[in-house]
C-alpha cells in the first residue's frame, strides 16, 4: 500500500498514460525524450560535416597546387570500384530508412532484416575497400614519405631551380623541405577514405548493437530512438562519400 | 487537417508516432533516384567541361545530399529546429570555404620561391632545361608566396 502511494508520488506527472519503461523521469514526455536525443544527434552530425569539411578544403588547396599531380594520381584510383561502393551505400541508406520506418510501425521482423541487410552492405563496402587499399599499398602509392611508386610522368621531388637567377635570388635561402604531389594525392586520400572507412566500421558495431535489441524485442512505435539516430549516423556517412566519390575518383 | 487531429487524439502517449509519413514507396523512389544521379555524374565525368567537370560533380552531389537528408533523415517532415543545426553546420562550412577561397585567390605565387617544378625528370648533374611550367614569369625575384 505505501509502496503504491511512493510510486504515484514519484510519476505524479503521468499519471494519465502508461508507464514505458524507456521513460526517463527528467523528461515530461516521451516525445519530448526522443526530440532531445535526436537535437543531440544533429549537433554530433554538425561536428562531423565540420570535420570532413576541413579536410575538403585542404584537399582542394593540394589540387590547386598540383594540379597535374593530382589528377594524373586519381587515374590511379579503379572508378568502378569506387560506383561499386557509391551504389552499395546508397543501398545500404535505403535499407537503413526502411529499418527506421518498420521500427516506428513496431514491426520486429522487418526492422531485423533491413537492419542485418545494412550490415551486409557495410561489410561489402569494407570488402571493396581492402582490394582498394592492398592494391595501392603493392604498388607502392602510399602516403608522403612512404610513397614509393616509379612511374610517375612527373619528378617525384621537385628540384630546387638550378638556374642562375634563381640562384642569385635566393642565395642564403634554406632549401625547401621535398614536396611531391602524387604523395600529397595518397595522404588525402587515405587519410580520407580512410577516417570514413572508420566511420563505416563504428557504424557496423553500432548497427549490430542495434540489431541485437531489436531482435530482443526492445523497439516499438513508443521507444525506437536507437534505430532513429543509428539512422541519422548511418545517412551522414553516406552523404560524405556521396562528395568524396566525385572528387577522388572523377577529377579531371 | 482533420485527420492530423483525429491521428493525434488516437495515439496519445506516443506522440512522435502520429505523423505518418515516408513510406517504402517513396523512399524508393528515392534510392532510384539517386541511383540515377549516380550514373549521371559518372556519365559526365566522361566529357571534358574544363573548368566544369568539378562544378557539375559538386552540384549532383548536393542534389544528392539533399535528398538523403530531406527525405532518409526526416528534415523535411522533422521538427525545424534539426534543419536549422544542419543549416548552421553548412553554413558554417560555407563560411570556411569563402575564407579559404578569398586567401587562395589572392596570393600572387602559390609555389615556394625557391621550389621551380621542371616538366621532366632530371638526370644528376643535368641542367634543367627550360621547359618550366606553372610559375608565373616574376616567380624568381617575386618576395610572396608562401614561406616555409
Amino acid at each position: 500500500m505505501s509502496t503504491t502511494s511512493v510510486d504515484l508520488h514519484a510519476h505524479g506527472h503521468e499519471a494519465e498514460h502508461a508507464h514505458d519503461p524507456h521513460h526517463q523521469h527528467h523528461f515530461t514526455t516521451m516525445e519530448q525524450q526522443f526530440d532531445t536525443s535526436k537535437i543531440g544527434m544533429w549537433l554530433f552530425l554538425v561536428t562531423e560535416v565540420l570535420l570532413f569539411g576541413g579536410l575538403f578544403v585542404g584537399f582542394g588547396m593540394m589540387q590547386a597546387r598540383y594540379p597535374r599531380e593530382f589528377v594524373e594520381a586519381h587515374t590511379h584510383l579503379v572508378r568502378w570500384q569506387g560506383a561499386l561502393n557509391t551504389v552499395v551505400l546508397l543501398i545500404s541508406s535505403y535499407t537503413m530508412v526502411l529499418a527506421v520506418n518498420a521500427a516506428k510501425k513496431g514491426i520486429k521482423s522487418k526492422q531485423v532484416l533491413f537492419l542485418a541487410l545494412t550490415i551486409v552492405c557495410a561489410c561489402i563496402f569494407l570488402v571493396v575497400k581492402y582490394f582498394e587499399y592492398s592494391h595501392k599499398f603493392e604498388e607502392g602509392w602510399l602516403p608522403a614519405k612512404y610513397y614509393s611508386y616509379k612511374g610517375d610522368s612527373l619528378p617525384a621531388c621537385m628540384e630546387k631551380s638550378a638556374g642562375p637567377e634563381a640562384a642569385a635570388a635566393a642565395p642564403t635561402t634554406p632549401p625547401a623541405p621535398c614536396t611531391n604531389g602524387y604523395a600529397t594525392f595518397f595522404s588525402f586520400y587515405f587519410m580520407m577514405t580512410g577516417l570514413h572507412g572508420i566511420h563505416i566500421l563504428v557504424g557496423i558495431i553500432i548497427l549490430t548493437w542495434v540489431l541485437i535489441r531489436a531482435n530482443r524485442g526492445e523497439f516499438s512505435s513508443s521507444y525506437y530512438t536507437p534505430v532513429d539516430l543509428v539512422g541519422l549516423y548511418w545517412h551522414l556517412v553516406d552523404m560524405i562519400w556521396i562528395y568524396l566519390f566525385p572528387l577522388y575518383y572523377l577529377i579531371q | 487537417m482533420s485527420t492530423q487531429t483525429q491521428t493525434a487524439t488516437t495515439h496519445g502517449a506516443n506522440a512522435h508516432a502520429k505523423h505518418e509519413h515516408g513510406g517504402t514507396a517513396l523512399y524508393t523512389k528515392i534510392l532510384i533516384a539517386l541511383l540515377i544521379l549516380t550514373a549521371i555524374t559518372v556519365f559526365a565525368a566522361g566529357f571534358d567541361f574544363g573548368q566544369g567537370n568539378v562544378v557539375i560533380a559538386l552540384v549532383i552531389a548536393t542534389i544528392k545530399a539533399s535528398l538523403v537528408g530531406l527525405f532518409f533523415m526526416h528534415l523535411v517532415w522533422d521538427k525545424p529546429v534539426n534543419a536549422v543545426i544542419a543549416m548552421a553546420g553548412f553554413l558554417f562550412l560555407g563560411i570556411f570555404i569563402m575564407f579559404c577561397l578569398l586567401d587562395f585567390n589572392t596570393r600572387n605565387n602559390f609555389i615556394p620561391q625557391n621550389m621551380t617544378p621542371t616538366l621532366v625528370p632530371l638526370a644528376p648533374g643535368t641542367a634543367p632545361a627550360g621547359n618550366v611550367i606553372r610559375t608565373n614569369p616574376a616567380a624568381g625575384q617575386a618576395e610572396g608566396g608562401e614561406k616555409k
